[in-house]
């Protein structure tokens, strides 16, 4: 964010070049061009003319003290008529500067903001067209981070250096003209002068650099060890812990302040070293300049050399501002370069073609598309309709979240319409693997799964998913009222559908006991529900879509016995009637269901129902009564 | 809040002195070198002197070197002050924090503490830096710079007194619409994020609902707004740059058109026309540099704010005058016990208490969500104080201990419970620095953890990473039982401290707990009623009242919120992944 605590950082020559020739930020500065050329056109007239009109006015102080002064000195009558229209002049030039100045900033604040938009906006477009899989490998502060670290110094440099820098150089570049049009050789003498300036610029920058990176790393170091207490504070508490830890972080912050005493030191120097070589340049440049002025080399006159030197100061700042302003390019590139990382993803692919559509039924009892909503669905199929039952197939399936590690072994399994398959066994069994399957998140290696006879990898993925009603055990909501969530699950759905999904969901008592009743604005996950409620909600969700097949995940028993009898219920309630796959935790689903599957280390071990099972005296007895030998 | 934070500027006093002062040598160093121009012109140039040129080069360069070495001084002196003030300042909040009560922590989230011992405490540090260099070097410079040209034309500097009113005044109101208007977009670009945030979390509801292109309106409707915000604020912050260009060039037309006529009355001569205009710039980027400072300030006055917050909270619980230290056995009574967790509560989440719990005894304590369970043991170990009524261990008020003895003999594994990063063997050793590797060991076996440790590569040695990330939960709660077990408590308390253990572990660390400890007295939280029907009276607790107190065949018999959860879970039918593999 804009406030302070940015350190100043010193960037090397190179570091900047290679950040600036890297290709993510030659994608960033061509995205820029293509989008808004015109814009930079007008913004780099506006940036002339304002050059123009600061150099215009220096030199104007070298003709007024030769001309419009120095004649005047002695006279009786001085005539001030020529000064006050060569003071108009100037001034008409001014404001043109400044209105030019005013002009571009304005449009290059519509520059920075605009092309973040369209960074932002891809990005997020990009990432939603990502699968299931990168979200589940790249850790969710590492994604948001791209949105908000990087991105941010993205906005710190087309917003603020970019301009800054394009800036400084326009008064480098017009400063330098108009000194070589005052003097040569007083101009090449600066030059060389300067030179010694930038010298000690890039050195006192590249080593400040280094001792910045050690301060970053040592302030990593403490925010950690920051965060793991604060987070274990209570622990530390019943341990009487406090003293060790005190003890420890002063350990670490006295290290972070010598190391970041270090840095500051060495970034300190930059400025008075920059602005006191300065000085001596004025004072060299002076001298010499004083030396031909008094013996009348080169023409040099006091207005000329008083205009000079007003440049020769003006000469020298910019580099020093330009040092704070490379720093952001070296930043900013490493921010392109993981905007691109995740830009340049494969998205998701789906080959299917057969969609879900409305069917209805002809006079002749044939299925055939229909324009409305009838309640009816069929699978679009090249040669045919075949109406949505919710018949599921799993023919010999292996799978493996990496192509070395396999995960599921050779899964048969089919649910006919409105059957229930329960799934149960360890942690790490693969049971929340099969359903990943079914709703297309991961691709299998090998066999077939079939939905109602067609192979799910024909089918159009958001068909598919359409189709498949999904609980998770860790329920998400959205920013929204209650019935916006709801209606999440059918964009369709009118306020009185909402309504009867949430009395489906027996979620319609609590919503209704609420002040603003399905009004109710969720914030922050549902934070302001407990987590039965939220539960109740998304079940609502699934119902609202009404599907043909159910995925439910169920919430392990830490939520109160009240909730946990609702949510069971409606549960209960959104299963009647749909093919059900079900990672079990409650006795009730279990029992209830048509098949159970006791999964073991990504094998079937044992199937049946409840009954079949604790005959068998097998792994389920042991899981059911408590009794677990390994 | 000043009062506050200047007390951890500490030893670093003097340095911070110094900085300003030799700040304050830099500016006047600063400020003669246009005087010299000026004579350069004036005495040299003009009247063809080049020993007079050469004696103002002299002097201007001897000045520009010290002002150099003082410039280099104060910048490092800056850095030493500032990065001392913070260091104090960060170590001083650590220790403020571990001061505090469970109810003082409870007061602030762990993000919260976390953002003020690392942003807001790094914030402070540029602060510092700026308040003792930046914000002397300014309105130094300005006051000089102005003095002096008031030495040279006090009719002249009027000038400048109305430019510096004139330039003052707008970026005053700049500034002023400037903020307001940015924290409208913070606010905003917070809304943004924290709706990227819900979209990556939700993921898999996102797609399984196929809505990407729905969340993709959302998210542009999002940026636009942002967008039109934003370029409202900066539009604001664009003025700035035209009203500066507009004020110095209006300063130099009027000096030149005053200052002509000033030369040719011969009030002043033509260098020191050339100064007043060098000090055009010099007055001017100081006042802008000013009204950085000033939004710099402002902005890190918030992080100042929450800092003090810390500093102003009042750890309430304190050990007595003549403390206690000697916890004799493991006995506790609640009498007449009430409790809410803030004072102006409507209602206590515990109330009248009464139970009396004989040392060595296994107490099992049973309820919904809610019903306060690990309220009512929080208070053995005094993490909170009661509101009413008191607390007794080996048969003495809790808030006669010392509270260091009273905590280590009153081991507690708590609900959420953290290990540290560290081997092993160092988190064990939190219970007892001094704990052998065979107690340790020992430690382990009683809580069935020396299975896996023996299992890993590198046993005892291995490395727990931060948050114990790499150790499964049934691992991690058997560690946190062995640390506690490491205390050699008088009283072991549970907190739902075995639910990702499966039954027949809990079954064994239950047993040895009663063959090898005994005399400790053990407080077992549990939702499943396989956890403590074995133990010897179970404490059944709803909305924080107690319900029923006695053996499982006596709930049975008489507690109908007993019997109801035993029925519901059907001798022990647990969660089935819960199941260690």
């Amino acid at each position: 964010m804009a406030g302070p605590g940015k350190g100043r950082r010193g960037a090397s020559p190179k570091d900047v070049y290679k950040s600036l020739t890297s290709g993510s930020m030659v994608r960033i500065i061509k995205l820029v061009l293509k989008h808004y050329w015109i814009h930079l056109i007008f913004v780099l007239i506006g940036i002339i003319l304002a050059a123009i009109a600061s150099v215009k006015g220096t030199l104007f102080t070298q003709t007024l003290i030769d001309s419009y002064i120095i004649p005047l000195i002695g006279k009786d009558n001085p005539d001030y008529s020529p000064l006050l229209s060569a003071i108009s002049k100037v001034a008409v030039i001014y404001i043109i500067g400044a209105a030019s100045a005013f002009a571009y900033n304005l449009i290059m604040v519509r520059v920075g903001q605009g092309s973040l938009r369209i960074i932002r906006k891809q990005l997020f477009e990009k990432m939603e067209k990502l699968p299931i899989k990168y979200f589940d490998t790249h850790p969710f502060g590492d994604v948001m981070s791209i949105y908000t670290n990087d991105t941010d110094t993205l906005r710190e440099f087309i917003g603020r250096s970019f301009p800054e820098i394009v800036n400084l150089l326009a008064t480098l570049i017009s400063t330098l003209i108009s000194m070589f049009v005052l003097s040569v050789p007083l101009t090449v003498i600066s030059l060389i002068l300067v030179s010694f300036v930038v010298l000690i610029t890039v050195k006192v920058s590249s080593l400040s650099g280094r001792y910045f990176g050690e301060q970053q790393k040592q302030l990593g170091v403490v925010n950690g060890y920051i965060e793991e207490m604060m987070s274990g504070q209570k622990v530390i508490k019943v341990f009487t812990h406090e003293q060790q830890t005190i003890n420890d972080m002063q350990q670490h912050n006295e290290d972070l302040r010598k190391v970041s005493n270090n840095a500051h030191g060495i970034a300190n120097i930059l400025m008075p070293a920059t602005a006191q070589l300065g000085n001596l340049n004025y004072v060299i440049v002076a001298v010499i300049g004083a030396i031909f002025a008094i013996n009348g080399r080169f023409g040099m006159t006091i207005g000329t050399l008083v205009s000079f030197m007003t440049l020769n100061k003006g000469f020298n700042r910019p580099f020093a501002m330009m040092s704070m302003q490379l720093n952001s390019i070296v930043m900013a590139a490493a921010g392109a370069e993981r905007v691109y990382s995740l830009m340049d993803e494969e998205p998701e692919v789906d080959n299917g073609i057969v969609v879900l559509k409305a069917v209805e039924e002809d006079e002749n009892g044939n299925l055939k598309i229909s324009n409305r909503f009838t309640g009816q669905w069929g699978w679009i199929l090249p040669d045919r309709i075949v109406k949505l039952e919710g018949d599921i197939v799993f023919d010999d399936v292996d799978f493996g979240y990496r192509p070395d590690h396999q995960i599921l072994y050779n899964i048969y399994m089919f649910a006919n319409k409105g059957q229930k398959i329960a799934f149960v066994g360890s942690t790490g069994a693969g049971k929340t693997t099969i359903t990943n399957l079914i709703n297309r998140f991961y691709d299998i290696q090998d066999g077939k799964i079939r939905y109602d006879g067609i192979n799910i990898n024909n089918i159009k993925k958001a068909s598919l998913r359409n189709s498949l009603g999904i609980v998770l055990q860790d329920t998400h909501l959205f920013t929204g009222t209650i019935t916006d969530n709801i209606r999440y699950g059918w964009l369709g759905a009118s306020d009185e559908d909402c309504i009867k999904a949430a009395k489906l969901a027996n979620a319609h008592g609590f919503i209704s006991r609420m002040p603003d009743g399905y009004n109710t604005f969720i914030t922050g996950d549902g934070s302001n529900l407990s987590q039965g409620q939220r539960q109740l909600i998304a079940i609502a969700r699934a119902a609202v879509s009404n599907p043909p097949v159910l995925i439910l995940d169920e919430a392990t028993s830490s939520i109160d016995t009240r909730t946990e009898q609702l949510v069971q219920k409606g549960m209960d309630s959104l299963m009647k009637g749909r093919t059900t796959f079900v990672i079990a935790h409650r006795l009730s689903t279990v029992q209830n269901a048509d098949c159970i599957m006791v999964l073991e280390k990504g094998h079937i071990i044992e199937r049946g129902s409840h009954e079949e099972l604790l005959e068998q005296k097998g792994r389920y007895y042991q899981l059911y009564t408590g009794n677990a030998v390994s | 809040m000043i009062k506050t934070l200047s007390r951890f500027v500490g030893k670093y006093k003097s340095t911070s002195i110094w900085t300003i002062l030799l700040t304050a040598a830099e500016v006047v160093l600063d400020i003669f070198l246009p005087i010299c121009m000026a004579r350069i012109i004036d005495e040299g140039i003009s009247q063809g002197n080049l020993s007079a040129v050469y004696k103002y080069g002299i002097i201007m360069a001897v000045l520009s070197i010290l002002a150099f070495i003082t410039g280099v001084a104060s910048g490092r002196l800056a850095s030493k002050a500032s990065t001392g003030f913070v260091a104090n300042l960060r170590e001083g909040m650590f220790k403020k924090v571990q001061s505090f009560s469970f109810k003082n922590i409870d007061n602030f989230s762990t993000a919260g503490l976390v953002t003020r011992l690392t942003t807001d405490a790094s914030n402070m540090q540029m602060a510092y830096q700026m308040l003792i260099r930046m914000c002397v070097r300014s309105p130094l410079n300005l006051i000089f710079a102005l003095i002096m040209c008031i030495l040279i034309s006090p009719k002249l500097s009027l000038v400048f007194v109305v430019a510096i009113i004139f330039l003052g005044f707008s970026l005053f109101f700049i500034i002023l619409f400037a903020m307001k208007s940015f924290k409208k977009v913070f606010g905003e670009y917070d809304t943004l994020n924290a709706s990227i945030q819900e979209n990556i979390r939700g993921i898999r509801v996102v797609k399984s609902f196929v809505r990407e292109d729905y969340e993709i309106s959302k998210f542009q409707k999002a940026i636009d707004r942002l967008y039109g915000l934003f370029c409202k604020a900066e539009t604001i912050t664009c003025i700035n740059n035209p009203i500066m260009l507009l004020t110095v060039y209006g300063c130099i037309l009027a000096l030149s058109w005053f200052g002509a006529h000033e030369v040719v009355a011969g009030g002043i001569s033509t260098g020191q026309l050339t100064s007043l205009l060098t000090y055009v710039m010099n007055i001017l980027i100081s006042l802008m540099m000013l009204s950085m400072a000033f939004v710099m300030l402002t902005l890190s006055s918030a992080s100042a704010e929450r800092i003090c917050q810390v500093f102003d909270e009042d750890p309430d619980i304190k050990d007595p005058e003549n403390p206690i230290y000697d916890v004799k056995d493991g006995s506790i009574d609640f009498e007449n016990v009430s409790f809410a967790y803030k004072k102006d509560a409507a209602e206590y989440v515990l109330k009248d208490i009464d139970l009396h719990i004989k040392s060595g005894e296994t107490i099992g304590i049973i309820g919904s969500t809610g019903s306060s369970k690990s309220t009512l043991v929080n208070l053995i170990p005094r993490l909170y104080d009661v509101s009413t009524g008191t607390v007794k261990v080996s048969g003495k008020d809790v808030r006669l201990y010392d509270v260091e003895s009273l905590r280590n003999a009153v081991s507690m594994v708590l609900q959420n419970n953290v290990l540290f990063s560290g081997t092993i063997l160092e988190n064990l050793r939190w219970g007892d620095p001094d704990a052998s590797l065979e107690e340790c060991m020992k430690a382990c076996r009683l809580a069935c953890a020396d299975e896996f440790i023996e299992q890993m590569p590198e046993k005892y040695d291995t490395r727990i990473e931060r948050g114990g990330s790499n150790v499964s939960g049934g691992q991690k709660q058997r560690l946190c039982i062995a640390r506690a077990l490491l205390k050699k408590p008088k009283v072991l308390i549970l907190d739902d401290s075995t639910s990702a253990v499966d039954t027949a572990t809990e079954a064994k660390i239950q047993k040895a707990f009663s063959e090898y400890i005994p005399d400790t007295t053990k407080i077992i939280i549990a939702q499943r009623i396989s956890s403590v029907k074995n133990a010897d009276r179970i404490l059944v607790l709803d909305e924080g009242r107690i319900d029923g107190f006695g053996t499982h065949d006596e709930l049975m018999q008489t507690n109908e919120i007993y019997r109801a959860v035993v029925e519901g879970q059907q001798n022990g039918v647990g969660d089935f992944d819960r199941m260690e593999v």
